[in-house]
């Protein structure tokens, strides 16, 4: 169960090796977390998550999970459910892709599309149900300011994105008063391996400040978060800036 | 899931949990509701002022036990009533005052069940004197989880488990209970302001004993010298000749007289209770107090009850809710106390709800919350930054002085902790395991802590 402080006691990862996803973990395993599942597709990189979590005291399993095949959602999902209530459901998979092959080749384009948007919302309402039935639970979904306003240097991440927030807002307001909470957190860049090479934006945060936002999320009940928060405003006045001019800003 | 499912928090309106809400009539009603709970289980709820989530069940169902509420027989020369659990202190104290008789133990508020006071273990300002609600329980009709209603007396392992099991026994159906006989409804009341902590303490542990009830208000956000500067108040049920002729009060001298505020609003901003509103208001409840004021006569809600007179004032605290926490330490453990004092008013936690008292014998149910020595309350807003991890090395200072903390009041508790602060825990569990294998009564507090 969760805490006063909406800290949960068991969590389950979807996308096990994600950096954000481990920072999250790391620091509610330091507050109430004692059972993590890291679901994830099998990779010496999930197990050495797993390792390392151990390290710090927790009760860690991994389970195969695979985005992209969504109809092995309810059966993988479903088995960790059955072995007890899952507090927290951290849906942090995402592929960022590569803007320039992916314009060339629309199967690549698909597959971030899949990832990034299919496979939340097939993973996404299977976990819904399963807190809906336990009556509690909080499901972060990890979004991106990328989904807030289409940008010409990642369109096609940034519409996956857009396609998943729009998602996980509507899955919230439909478990209203269910009590289960649907937490949508919007990070800008974020300094990881799956950024690195990129050219950093402004406002660039790291994996460990989401993981704080995310717990002062969990603790306000709040429906969306922005990491860093000076982004909801900055991203607020974006949004409404004409098309003919954004075209032309520098992003 | 049925359509009356609704959300569910405790009084601190913290961790909300939703839960299909039953409310029998009868105790049929009660057995089927919970024959047919489902697999998630059932918990009773009486009047929802456990501070935390021990009334929550989460994906299962909440048994709302206000419905029953008959008072069956009342004894007015033994001074014995049989009620349903479902009947608050309130409504006894209605009907027993105008006969000469009063609840033998009430908390800081009348809206408990008597079904919530059993498996809370609750206590009060006469704890040195009466101990804790159970003592003065004679005995109890139990539904347990296999559709029994078994009739549980004291001196009985099934009595123990459940005065201060936290519902997790069965369901109380009725309770016959032992009362205080009163001359009037009214109080006579000491006051005295103590400077500081070391003050505060040695005033306590003076004069307890010569007053039934008594307690003290701390402001915890004076610092430095006056850091434990308290207000004490301790009083008696006033005999009838300190009541003054001529006046109504000795005319109708057990007549029940309480006041009521306008509710507050359903909405109100968060952070309303900051260091500055809630440093101003106790300085100024701290000033407002006499040095020292005796024999002042004042209404049982007045002494007893000051915030009854508001209802919903858990919503001062905004969206965010609160949390209380309350912890004993044994005498001897004065330094553990003193040590906590400091750290919350260092801390600067807004609390302007803080009580210290001393606890007497300790009475024998297995999870019952008090032993003799210290105890501390105090309520602070959940969103204050680090209160989690704060309230956790508090724990710590509880456990390594063998103290423990109240769990109709805890929302947060790391389970490691619970074993030591609760040593026949395992008993508790043996039991339980026992009556009720395959877990139809549980809570968000029992996953919480695995109970």
């Amino acid at each position: 169960m969760k805490d006063a402080f909406g800290i949960p006691q068991s969590l389950l990862v979807l996308g096990g090796t994600s950096e954000i996803a481990l920072a999250t973990v790391r620091r509610l395993i330091a507050r109430r977390t004692r059972t993590v599942w890291l679901a994830g597709r099998p990779s010496p990189a999930l197990e050495t998550a797993a390792a390392d979590l151990r390290a710090q005291g927790a009760d860690v399993h991994t389970v195969a999970f695979d985005a992209l095949d969504a109809d092995s959602h309810e059966a993988a999902l479903g088995k960790i459910f059955a072995e007890g209530d899952v507090d927290m459901v951290l849906l942090a998979f995402g592929v960022l892709g590569d803007q320039a092959r992916d314009e060339r080749e629309p199967a690549a384009a698909v597959r971030v599309a899949q990832t990034n948007y299919t496979g939340a919302v097939s993973s996404g309402l299977v976990a819904a149900r399963a807190l809906q039935a336990q009556g509690h639970g909080s499901l972060v979904v990890l979004s991106s300011v990328a989904g807030e306003r289409a940008r010409r240097s990642n369109f096609i991440y940034g519409s996956s994105k857009a396609g998943l927030d729009a998602f996980a807002q509507g899955l919230g307001d439909a478990l209203h008063d269910t009590g289960v909470h649907v937490m949508v957190v919007r990070p800008g860049f974020v300094r990881s391996k799956m950024t690195a090479g990129l050219e950093e934006a402004p406002l660039a945060t790291t994996p460990e400040a989401v993981a704080a936002a995310i717990e002062l999320g969990l603790r306000r009940r709040s429906e969306t978060v922005w990491v860093p928060g000076a982004l909801r405003v900055v991203m607020s006045a974006l949004r409404h800036v004409p098309r003919g001019l954004f075209r032309r800003l520098p992003l | 899931m049925p359509a009356d499912t609704v959300p569910v928090t405790g009084w601190g309106r913290t961790a909300p949990t939703a839960a299909c809400l039953i409310r029998p009539r009868t105790y049929e009603e009660a057995a089927a509701a919970v024959r047919d709970c489902g697999a998630r289980g059932g918990i009773p709820r009486g009047l929802g002022r456990a501070y935390g989530d021990a009334a929550q069940n989460a994906g299962g169902a909440v048994f709302d036990m206000t419905g029953l509420d008959r008072i069956h027989v009342i004894d007015a020369a033994a001074g014995i009533v049989l009620c349903d659990a479902g009947v608050s202190l309130h409504r006894l104290m209605e009907v027993l005052l105008p006969l000469g008789w009063f609840v033998p133990v009430t908390p800081g508020t009348r809206y408990v069940t008597v079904g919530g006071a059993i498996g809370a273990d609750i206590h009060g300002k006469n704890h040195h004197v009466s101990g804790s609600f159970s003592r003065h329980v004679l005995s109890l009709e139990l539904l347990t989880a296999d559709g029994e209603i078994r009739t549980v007396g004291r001196d009985t392992p099934l009595f123990d488990a459940t005065c201060g099991g936290m519902g997790l026994t069965g369901m109380i159906l009725t309770a016959t209970v032992r009362l205080q006989p009163v001359e009037t409804s009214l109080m006579t009341v000491d006051t005295e302001r103590a400077r500081d902590l070391d003050d505060l303490m040695a005033r306590l542990t003076a004069g307890d004993h010569r007053h039934r009830y008594s307690v003290a208000w701390i402001d915890l956000l004076a610092r430095g010298a006056t850091t434990g500067r308290a207000v004490l108040t301790r009083g008696d049920h006033a005999p009838l000749d300190a009541l003054p002729r001529g006046t109504r009060a000795r005319r109708e001298p057990l007549a029940f007289r309480t006041s009521r505020f306008p509710a507050a609003p359903a909405f109100l901003p968060e952070g309303l209770l900051t260091r500055t509103t809630v440093g101003a208001f106790n300085e100024l409840w701290y000033r407002r107090a006499p040095r020292a004021r005796t024999g002042e006569l004042q209404r049982i809600s007045t002494f007893f009850h000051p915030l009854d007179g508001v209802p919903h004032w858990n919503r001062i605290y905004g969206r965010g809710g609160f949390v209380q926490y309350q912890f004993v330490v044994g005498h001897g453990q004065e330094d553990a106390v003193r040590r906590i004092v400091r750290r919350v008013s260092e801390r600067r936690c807004p609390s302007f709800l803080a009580v210290l008292k001393r606890f007497g014998d300790a009475d024998p149910g297995w999870l019952s919350f008090p032993v003799p020595g210290w105890t501390l309350a105090l309520d602070i807003p959940a969103g204050l930054p680090g209160l989690g991890t704060f309230l956790d090395e508090l724990d710590q200072e509880v456990a390594a002085a063998g103290g423990r903390v109240y769990l109709a009041k805890d929302s947060r508790l790391r389970p490691e902790l619970l074993a030591g602060m609760y040593p026949r825990l395992d008993d508790f569990r043996a039991l339980r395991a026992e009556l009720d294998p395959r877990g139809v009564f549980v809570s968000d507090l029992a996953r919480r802590l695995a109970l």
